[in-house]
């Protein structure tokens, strides 16, 4: 057995919730991914076909290329977002394999790590499939677009962590109405990826920054259409500060739920 | 565990608790549903904070060290747990890695766990398709992975058949022969009178007697007892008549028993004299009401 050393978060814990992670994706990966790729890219064409009858261009940008491009955050989003609060909801409150792992030498900070971790990068890779889509309605490969399933990641880390943190505030799914109507709506709709902001009132752009999708969104244009380091390196904090706050508030209120 | 307290509310659940479990032993945790036994456990594996008192568990103090604990302790839980999707050697290989089973010693301890729990040919069926015995044995197997020194079962056999309790016992027996301490909390008397070398007796979150089973009994309900089998009115007036002379009783049923009826010669109205046994301790110190 490798030492345990307690309070703090341990590699070989991490790796083991990884790995349960991905253990149970072997058993599921077919519906998980058909769920996560099919519906960006209906989304994309629709968004495309129907609005890019109206609307050829958009900031000199063909439409479907600017959806295309803005459909790789709502990818990421829902992927990590809806894995997170139906898995960890399901694993507290029905399947309680949670109180089994908490009874191994696996702390509350490791268990959210490791699946927010997990959940971000499938949530990054899936996110590339609106791009790929892209690809077929004439955007150009870049090669700042290899960075695309980084910021994939790093948003998905956040998004899986603040869906942990959802489904530890609420004791049914039913509960889920609220955040998914309240939140996860609002912020996949103002996030830029379907018109720009740019024509919207002040007070809409300035809570757009607000939304970590708005800052996914921008850096996922500016790899396809030209990079702008001052903002980027903006966005890029935005992102980092909005998982590193989902992550400790997930900490927080799934330890209250699971440590009585 | 000393003196420990743990509220919820206004209700405390464990309410100044002294327990020593020797090690090498089947320790017996027995009381009725709602005297603490399940928070205890809960306290001991670190998923719940008790509120006073100190915890020593394998030499490490609870909770700043819970998890060097759980390193070296396996737990069965009441209720499943099971990734009842997975299939049962994925379960096992899973819970391998979160007990950190060196990568060289896993295949083969997954293989002991399999045996050990008689299901070596469902290794490849989902866990969900077991029948409610297998699915325990697999939470016992799961729970003794990494050959843990100190074993926690939280009423390892409640709902099962009794064909399915009595594999169940034999296998917990072998965890004791093998040099495991087992804690073991039941509200099945039986089960604490076949499997314990040691039995503490909760009530309302304390311990209220402990010793061997055989010493409880002696102490509480004597060599023999005396059931009077009456109406209900007239064992109520019974029951009056020997709190006033003084005469232990307690309640089964369709009758009052008489505690210590050895020692009761001429003052005991006739009925069916017999050994005293756990049950009749059991209920004398818990009261009326069991399930």
């Amino acid at each position: 057995m490798t030492p345990v050393r307690p309070g703090r978060i341990e590699a070989p814990a991490l790796v083991a919730v990884w790995i349960r992670e991905w253990t149970v994706f072997r058993y599921y990966w077919r519906t998980r991914t058909f769920a996560a790729i099919v519906e960006p890219v209906i989304t994309l064409l629709a968004f495309g076909f129907g609005f890019g009858k109206l609307v050829s261009h958009v900031e000199g940008i063909p439409y479907i290329q600017f959806v295309g491009t803005g459909a790789v955050a709502t990818a990421v989003l829902f992927s990590a977002v809806f894995s997170a609060m139906f898995d960890a909801l399901y694993k507290r409150r029905y399947q309680r394999v949670y109180d089994a792992m908490l009874a191994a030498p696996v702390d509350v900070d490791e268990i959210v790590t490791g699946e927010s971790l997990f959940l971000g990068v499938r949530a990054g890779i899936y996110g590339v499939a609106p791009l790929l889509v892209a690809f077929a309605f004439g955007l150009k490969p870049e090669p700042a677009m290899v960075l695309v399933p980084v910021i994939g990641v790093l948003t998905g880390i956040g998004f899986a962590a603040l869906g942990m943190w959802f489904a530890a505030m609420v004791s049914t799914y039913d509960g889920f109405s609220y955040v998914i109507s309240g939140v996860i709506t609002p912020l996949f709709l103002v996030a830029g990826t379907f018109f720009p902001l740019t024509r919207m009132p002040e007070w809409l752009r300035s809570l757009a920054q607000l939304n970590p999708l708005y800052h996914c969104v921008e850096l996922v244009r500016h790899c396809a259409f030209g990079l702008d380091p001052a903002a980027d390196l903006v966005h890029v904090g935005a992102l980092c500060a909005f998982a590193l706050v989902a992550w400790r508030l997930a900490v927080w209120r799934t330890r209250a739920r699971l440590v009585l | 565990m000393r003196g420990v307290v743990k509220r919820f509310g206004a209700v405390a659940a464990v309410d100044g608790l002294e327990l020593e479990v020797p090690a090498g032993l089947c320790y017996g945790l027995l009381g009725p549903n709602g005297a603490g036994k399940s928070t205890t456990m809960r306290i001991l594996t670190g998923q719940a904070v008790a509120d006073g008192g100190s915890i020593d568990v394998l030499g490490h103090r609870l909770p700043a060290e819970s998890k060097v604990v759980r390193a070296r302790m396996g737990v069965c839980p009441q209720e499943s747990n099971l990734d009842v999707d997975l299939g049962v050697r994925d379960v096992l290989d899973v819970f391998a890695r979160l007990y950190r089973v060196r990568s060289d010693e896993r295949g083969a301890a997954v293989d002991r766990a399999l045996a050990l729990a008689g299901l070596g040919a469902r290794a490849g069926d989902r866990a969900v398709t077991l029948s409610g015995g297998m699915q325990r044995r697999l939470l016992i197997a799961r729970a003794l992975i990494h050959e843990p020194e100190l074993v926690l079962l939280d009423e390892p056999t409640v709902g099962l058949d009794p064909q399915v309790r009595q594999e169940l016992w034999s296998l917990i027996l072998s965890l004791r022969d093998r040099g495991a301490t087992v804690l073991m909390s039941t509200h099945y008397i039986e089960e604490a009178e076949r499997l314990a070398d040691r039995v503490a007796i909760m009530s309302k979150g304390r311990v209220v007697a402990e010793g061997t089973p055989a010493e409880l009994i002696l102490a509480h309900a004597g060599r023999e007892v005396v059931d009077v089998y009456a109406s209900a009115a007239q064992l109520s007036e019974l029951r009056e008549l020997a709190g006033a002379a003084g005469l232990p009783t307690r309640r089964s049923g369709p009758a009052l028993t008489y505690l210590h009826a050895e020692s009761l010669d001429g003052r005991v109205p006739a009925g069916e004299r017999r050994s005293a046994n756990l049950e009749d301790v059991f209920v004398h110190l818990t009261g009326d009401y069991v399930e």
